[in-house]
């Protein structure tokens, strides 16, 4: 289907590009991309695709926009207080851009439902918060071979690396299983700034923009860290891990598993 | 001996081993800390094992778990 008028417009900015043009620009409205948490990671990511033109976005996200969440969150906004936060961010993302279908899980993604969820998409965006939905959502997408970006963020640091079946270390490679739920703090806990959010976000986004086009090199068998403070990036070349428990030879998770219950707030967690 | 810590070249002295060069650079909760020493993981107890040589390229790779 050739691009209308309004589309050429809209995305010239794409399309003068040699490397994107009007077929990378087609492969961005035939893309479907998950975003897992319509946070800090995934507001940033899901506006840029969705002003890319990507033609699905998946949202999953079980919580409500909270005050505390518009330091970083920049797809709710002061009136969306209250309102769950795919239905805020479908807002944000219609309003922005019609081109793009939204669809959205209000709710948790879960061992249950994760693999029929990532399923119908081409690229998945980890933007959770929390080390048990981060090693599910690389479980599962290692087991569907569905590619991925990881990304986590913490006071004025971030880090993110993208797997794709075949091509370099998982998550689980990384990092062999979550940490003890009190052992490593979160945002909550330890604070972050929203503008680190916005670039480990929207490094999440240029990854799944580059693999809709095929264009350049991903992260993959790279970990790619931030430091905001003193703003050095680095690129850190990781291997594989030969004895991975779910990308190696002889894997032994073999479906997904929940590990402990999906919250950010680990207090909360252990008195539930 | 000089080793490239984090991208950045130091001078240590010879026999450290891996386990010391986390109590060196005061690597926090290093049992949670994932160490690569020229892109090979060193764990549990290779940590204490393993001699560093001038050159060895060692990167620690630190949970980050936050994201919405």
């Amino acid at each position: 289907m050739a691009l209308s008028d309004a589309q050429l417009e809209r995305y010239s900015r794409n399309v003068i590009l040699k490397e994107i043009g009007v077929k990378g620009q087609k492969k961005l409205l035939a893309g479907k991309v998950l975003i897992v948490g319509a946070g800090g990671l995934g507001a940033p990511a899901a506006m840029y695709l969705a002003a890319a033109g990507v033609g699905v976005l998946g949202l999953a996200d079980a919580d409500r926009v909270d005050l505390s969440n518009l330091q970083r969150q920049i797809i709710h906004a002061t009136p969306d207080v209250g309102k769950p936060k795919v239905a805020s961010a479908r807002e944000t993302i219609q309003a922005l851009n019609p081109d793009v279908e939204v669809r959205t899980l209000e709710g948790l993604v879960q061992a249950d439902n994760v693999l029929e969820l990532v399923a119908d998409y081409d690229f998945v965006i980890d933007g959770t918060d929390n080390f048990p939905a981060k090693f599910l959502i690389n479980d599962a997408c290692v087991l569907a071979g569905k590619p991925f970006s990881h990304a986590g963020i913490i006071r004025f640091k971030g880090q993110t690396t993208t797997w794709v079946p075949g091509q370099g270390a998982c998550y689980r490679c990384l990092f062999v299983a979550p940490p003890p739920p009190d052992a490593v703090p979160t945002c909550r806990q330890a604070g972050v700034v929203g503008a680190l959010a916005g670039v480990l976000g929207s490094l999440q986004a240029m990854e799944a923009v580059k693999y809709l086009t095929g264009v350049g090199q991903l992260l993959t068998g790279r970990l790619l860290t931030f430091d905001a403070l003193s703003m050095d990036f680095r690129t850190i070349k990781v291997a594989r891990r030969p004895n991975c428990a779910v990308c190696g030879p002889t894997p032994t998770i073999l479906r997904p598993v929940d590990l402990q219950p999906a919250v950010c707030d680990l207090k909360a967690a252990k008195t539930a | 001996m000089d080793i490239i810590v984090s991208g950045v070249k130091k001078t240590f002295a010879e026999g450290l081993t891996v386990a010391q060069l986390l109590i060196e650079e005061k690597v926090e909760s290093p049992e949670y800390v994932t160490v690569a020493v020229n892109e090979e993981f060193v764990e549990g107890e290779a940590k204490a094992a393993r001699i560093l040589t001038s050159g060895d390229q060692v990167e620690f790779l630190y949970f980050m778990g936050g994201g919405r």
